[in-house]
């Protein structure tokens, strides 16, 4: 499965550096930014490996671009470039983001800086609503008005009403849906 | 024994959180909120804010932050641990049989049955930051920024971290008005 290409090791942090740099958005938005070094300018992958590697990706939980840039860091590089691609796209993003709210936590107590935080729940609160609304359109997508509601409600009532953690309630939803599959290929083999 | 909850609360969201980064905020909150009290929605919201500003994975921003708030650069790097290497390993040692079966139904629709769970988990952290900005701001003034911030997010395209930069701005120029 690896294929070790002599990938050079500022290639990779490079590549990765910008598609965590330029990801504004969280990481859905890292898929086209990554597309242009992967496959265009280092051509590590060809763009149907690329496309194939996002689709499994999105069969598995976690977030994206990490798995990505960890995954084709792999592929390139072995436990090298998994390490690099990893550490390139993910650590400059935390260090600004430690030192920004190291900054605001020290001014906290200044009622103006205080009241700054609080202007800002509610735009928050409306990026999650819109974020609410793509993944109820999601639901509808993939399962149908019908089935998508039945979820829903569903896991209004076990997660809010029954207090269920959805930990459980997504690894349930999981096998129902694996189970029939390995079974099938089982049997088959 | 914190950086054993680190871990936990970070490789719970990453190990679940399907449809990627965005859809783990609501497990990360649950734990970090919820279970651990490390925060509260308030202080959540100020982390999901800059990250928001911020470019690169939301859930790696969140990991790093948490983790180094409560545990130092080693908490951080336990955090980062939790939230990437379980389901990347997973990825790596899956993709051959994964691959094998890539067009089969059931692995399309593994993320598919997940997606209405995620939902009601981000509209219940929408509700409570909408409650939390009321008993801070008051009704009319958090109706008033969600409206402004919808139609600049939505309607005009506008960059989330200038819209973000605004809210600030808003927040600064009120609070040394009414001091």
């Amino acid at each position: 499965m690896v294929k070790e290409q002599g990938v050079k090791s500022i290639d990779l942090t490079m590549a990765f550096f910008r598609a965590g740099m330029l990801g504004f958005g969280g990481g859905p938005a890292v898929i086209p930014i990554m597309q242009r070094d992967v496959v265009e300018r280092y051509s590590w992958m060809t763009d149907e490996e690329y496309g194939d590697t996002i689709a499994l990706s999105n069969t598995m939980p976690g977030p994206i671009a990490t798995k990505l840039a960890g995954y084709i860091g792999y592929r390139v590089a072995g436990l090298r470039g998994c390490l690099i691609a990893l550490a390139a796209s993910i650590i400059p993003t935390v260090v600004l983001m430690i030192l920004l709210l190291g900054i605001l936590q020290n001014y906290k107590d200044v009622p103006w800086v205080a009241n700054m935080s609080n202007a800002v729940v509610p735009v928050v609160a409306v990026m999650l609503g819109v974020l609410t609304w793509n993944f109820i359109q999601q639901s509808e997508k993939a399962l149908g008005w019908s089935k998508a509601i039945l979820l829903l409600v569903v896991s209004v009532i076990l997660l809010e009403v029954l207090g269920i953690h959805p930990a459980f309630l997504i690894a349930a939803l999981i096998l129902l849906v694996l189970v029939p599959f390995i079974k099938r290929t089982v049997r088959r083999t | 024994m914190i950086y054993w909850q680190i871990f936990l609360a970070f490789f719970i969201p990453g190990i679940v959180g399907y449809g990627g980064g965005p859809a783990s905020i609501p497990l990360v909150e649950k734990e970090v909120v919820d279970r651990y009290g490390w925060m509260n929605t308030q202080e959540f919201s100020e982390v999901l804010a800059l990250g928001n500003s911020l470019p690169g994975p939301i859930a790696t921003k969140m990991a790093g932050y948490v983790g180094y708030a409560e545990g130092g650069v080693l908490g951080a790097a336990v955090g980062l641990f939790g939230a990437v290497a379980p389901s990347l390993i997973l990825m790596i040692a899956l993709m051959a049989i994964l691959f094998k079966y890539k067009d089969s139904r059931e692995v399309k629709n593994i993320s598919k049955v997940v997606k209405p769970v995620i939902a009601v988990l981000i509209g219940v952290m929408t509700l409570d930051f909408i409650l939390t900005s009321e008993a801070s701001l008051g009704g009319i003034q958090t109706a008033i920024l969600m409206v402004a911030s919808y139609l600049m997010l939505e309607k005009w395209k506008l960059h989330p971290a200038l819209v973000i930069g605004l809210a600030l701005l808003y927040g600064a120029v009120t609070g040394i008005f009414i001091a």
